[in-house]
């Protein structure tokens, strides 16, 4: 068969080595793929981080339960709940509501609220024209805010929806932003109600 | 191929080492690159990692003899379930199958040596170093891992202790030792084959440990990615599996398990190997279905890349996600029952003897095949939600690893071990540390099934009181089990101090190259190539 000279054998190890690398690079890939598959198939509750634009259509024949929960991560110091638990809507039809936080430390924070759609499926029909969590949040020591979501459900989600959970938990951002960019935010202040 | 001294194994080595004995003292093992030395060494390596990795396993039964808590602190425990698991999966299992194909591999595809013989004496050396770091960490401030070998985000970023890099170091080396190995094997198989070996022609173990080695180097490298990841996300502020920064702890579950189904498949392919060498030898007959068998392997190596998520059907999936994963799973069953009834068919009408290898073969096939039922019932999604994460699914992944892959190593230990030794064991007590594991690691095993259908979970430390006299069942079954496995050393120890001269063949049904060379096999085989008719 085949002997085994180094230039055989270095032939192969090359292609191997070159393997090795590439399935270690297709493992980072994976972040990027999962994120592209995640919003394509508008799987794992994600929902859109731009503004949507607002429907002229309002189906009074079906009415959706929407419900809402707030929680911190970890043991962030920060008070925050929605004004209302559950509300029920049409699809089409435009809502506001606030939800009300207050930083309860002893520092200046700021926060990034994270949104999760449950069922999954229904984060793709769940439209923000206007949410606190496309933008980082400062908060002084001991401030009350009112943070603004405005949203309407598609008309397109499937019907045997009938609840639709949106959650939001509250992320302490202030040790992984720069120095800088934390001053201007409370310089700015980008704390907007709508 | 032309000539005897193209063989060599390499030309420089040739000149001062080739046609000589081994060399003396301890050089001879830092700095040995024959495929036998590092072949023992491996398994001696492994021997050893199994009595470390069952001490602690001992631990965790000791503590889980009653409820309430008596003897270790809850996050010792942790500790023990994590390092345990590390150490049975990369320390045990797979370094023993890793020695046994550089005993082998060379000596059954008629090669003189592994094609690469100093990368591997590296890829054994890096190891000890690997386990000496993962086992230290269990002594510095704060503990060793303490969130399960499968080290899930955020458990082993936002959680963890500090050591976790010590963790993350270790499963590096770990990896690179393997990837070094399986390339190894890789051109070995691809270069080193005797003169009309074809592929077609290969012995079954070659062949697994063949296809082994390719899913060694596509999977290892993505674990890697994964704890390198987890590295940088503790101690470098990046943001894969913290939903803070934009990322996702369930995509580290989809990271890891796609490195981790393959490796289940690693760690009993090569099993599959040592069966299929081993129920023909003492059949008397040939194996049935050669080139299913084959196929059987391809297909199984193919179809663990695409099951990985049934690790994780009560992360939310998708209904259509999870009808997927569900039937890729099963059909894993076919190639799987292919291989178990060609075992089966190969010992029908066969003359069979009960040797000891036998008896671990025998016992190989059915207690892995119910290990193999548990896992079809674990991969019906809807069931899954009541079985996740309870002593279901450690009874589960205990058959198919404990009864199949060491019940397998065992089997491959007692098959060649008279070649390796030139020295028949004792077989007295070989059978008794047949029957006494046998039996105790069914009572440690099979009573698991029925405490986690009733709910118990797996990984704590505490239970409810009505699991309480299962658990003690199950603790003396495992205490059994632990102490039986001296009997191992004992034997082994035994037949490398001396013992009844055995002849070349060893075993009356035994055939292949690896039966033709000296009892024991010289220092080095095959320096010219055997024919093969």
């Amino acid at each position: 068969m085949e002997n085994n000279s180094p230039k055989n054998n270095n032939k192969i190890v090359k292609k191997l080595v070159l393997t090795v690398a590439l399935m270690f690079g297709f493992g980072f890939a994976l972040v990027p793929l999962y994120d592209v598959f995640c919003d394509i198939t508008g799987l794992n509750g994600k929902t859109s981080n731009t503004a949507a634009v607002t429907s002229d259509f309002v189906d009074t024949s079906r009415t959706i339960t929407v419900e809402f929960i707030a929680r911190t991560q970890g043991s962030l110091p920060w008070d925050f709940r929605p004004e209302v638990k559950r509300i029920e809507v049409h699809p089409g039809e435009m809502h506001e509501l606030n939800f009300i936080v207050k930083n309860k430390s002893v520092n200046d924070m700021v926060v990034q609220a994270v949104p999760s759609v449950s069922p999954g499926i229904a984060a793709a029909y769940f439209n923000k024209i206007e949410c606190f969590c496309f933008n980082r949040q400062p908060l002084e020591k001991g401030e009350t805010a009112d943070l603004g979501l405005q949203f309407y459900i598609d008309n397109a989600l499937p019907e045997e929806y009938k609840i639709v959970t949106l959650s939001y938990t509250l992320f302490d951002i202030s040790e992984k932003i720069e120095h800088d960019e934390f001053e201007q935010l409370f310089a700015g202040d980008t704390l907007s109600a709508p | 191929m032309s000539t005897t001294e193209n063989n060599a194994v390499d030309s420089n080595h040739h000149a001062d080492d080739h046609h000589h004995g081994a060399p003396k003292g301890i050089k001879r093992w830092f700095l040995t690159t024959n495929h036998k030395d590092i072949g023992s060494m491996y398994l001696i390596f492994s021997l050893v990692m199994f009595f470390i990795g069952g001490a602690m396993a001992m631990v965790i039964r000791a503590e889980l003899f009653q409820p309430g808590l008596q003897i270790v602190e809850p996050d010792f425990f942790n500790q023990m379930t994590t390092v345990h698991g590390l150490i049975m999966v990369f320390g045990a299992v797979m370094p023993a199958f890793v020695g046994l194909a550089n005993w082998m591999v060379p000596m059954m595809i008629g090669a003189p040596d592994m094609a690469l013989p100093r990368m591997n004496n590296w890829s054994f050396w890096i190891l000890p170093f690997a386990f000496l770091i993962l086992l230290s960490s269990l002594f510095m401030e704060g503990g060793g891992p303490n969130f399960g070998w499968t080290f899930y985000a955020p458990l082993s970023t936002t959680f963890s202790n500090d050591s976790t890099a010590f963790f993350v170091f270790s499963v590096h080396i770990m990896g690179i030792s393997s990837i070094m190995g399986a390339i190894n094997v890789i051109v070995t198989i691809v270069n080193l084959r005797a003169p009309g070996m074809t592929y077609m022609k290969m012995p079954l173990f070659v062949w697994t440990w063949l296809i082994t080695a390719f899913l060694l180097i596509a999977v290892m490298p993505v674990l890697a990615g994964a704890v390198t990841m987890v590295l940088t996300d503790k101690y470098f502020a990046t943001s894969f599996f913290d939903a803070a920064g934009g990322g996702d702890p369930v995509m580290f579950q989809h990271i890891f398990w796609f490195f981790g189904h393959p490796e289940v498949y690693i760690m009993i392919l090569p099993a599959f190997g040592i069966v299929s060498q081993i129920v023909p030898t003492f059949s008397r007959k040939k194996l049935f279905g050669y080139s299913s068998m084959v196929y059987a392997t391809a297909s199984i190596a193919l179809l663990s890349f695409v099951v990985w998520a049934h690790h994780m059907f009560t992360t939310g999936m998708p209904l259509a996600g999870e009808l997927f994963f569900m039937y890729c799973t099963m059909l894993i069953s076919v190639p799987t029952g292919v291989k178990v009834f060609n075992w089966v068919a190969t010992m029908w009408r066969g003359a069979l003897t009960f040797e000891v290898p036998m008896m671990f073969s025998i016992a190989f096939i059915v207690l892995f095949t119910i290990g193999g039922f548990s896992g079809l019932m674990l991969a019906i999604t809807p069931v899954d939600f009541q079985y996740h994460d309870t002593y279901f699914v450690v009874a589960h992944f205990h058959y198919v690893l404990v009864t199949g892959a060491i019940f397998s190593i065992m089997a491959g230990a007692y098959y060649w071990l008279p070649k390796w030794t030139g020295h028949m064991f004792d077989i007295g007590l070989a059978k008794a540390h047949f029957w006494l594991s046998l039996i105790s690691v069914n009572v440690l095993f099979f009573p698991m099934h029925f405490v986690g259908l009733a709910g118990m979970p797996r990984r704590i430390p505490d239970y409810a009181t009505q699991f309480a006299d299962f658990n003690a069942i199950i603790s003396i079954g495992g205490f059994a089990f632990g102490l039986s496995q001296i009997l191992f050393v004992v034997v082994v120890y035994k037949c490398i101090k001396g013992g009844d001269k055995v002849s070349d063949q060893v075993w009356e049904g035994a055939e292949g190259l690896e039966w033709e060379v000296a009892s024991p096999a010289p220092y080095h085989t095959f320096s010219t190539p055997p024919e093969i008719k």
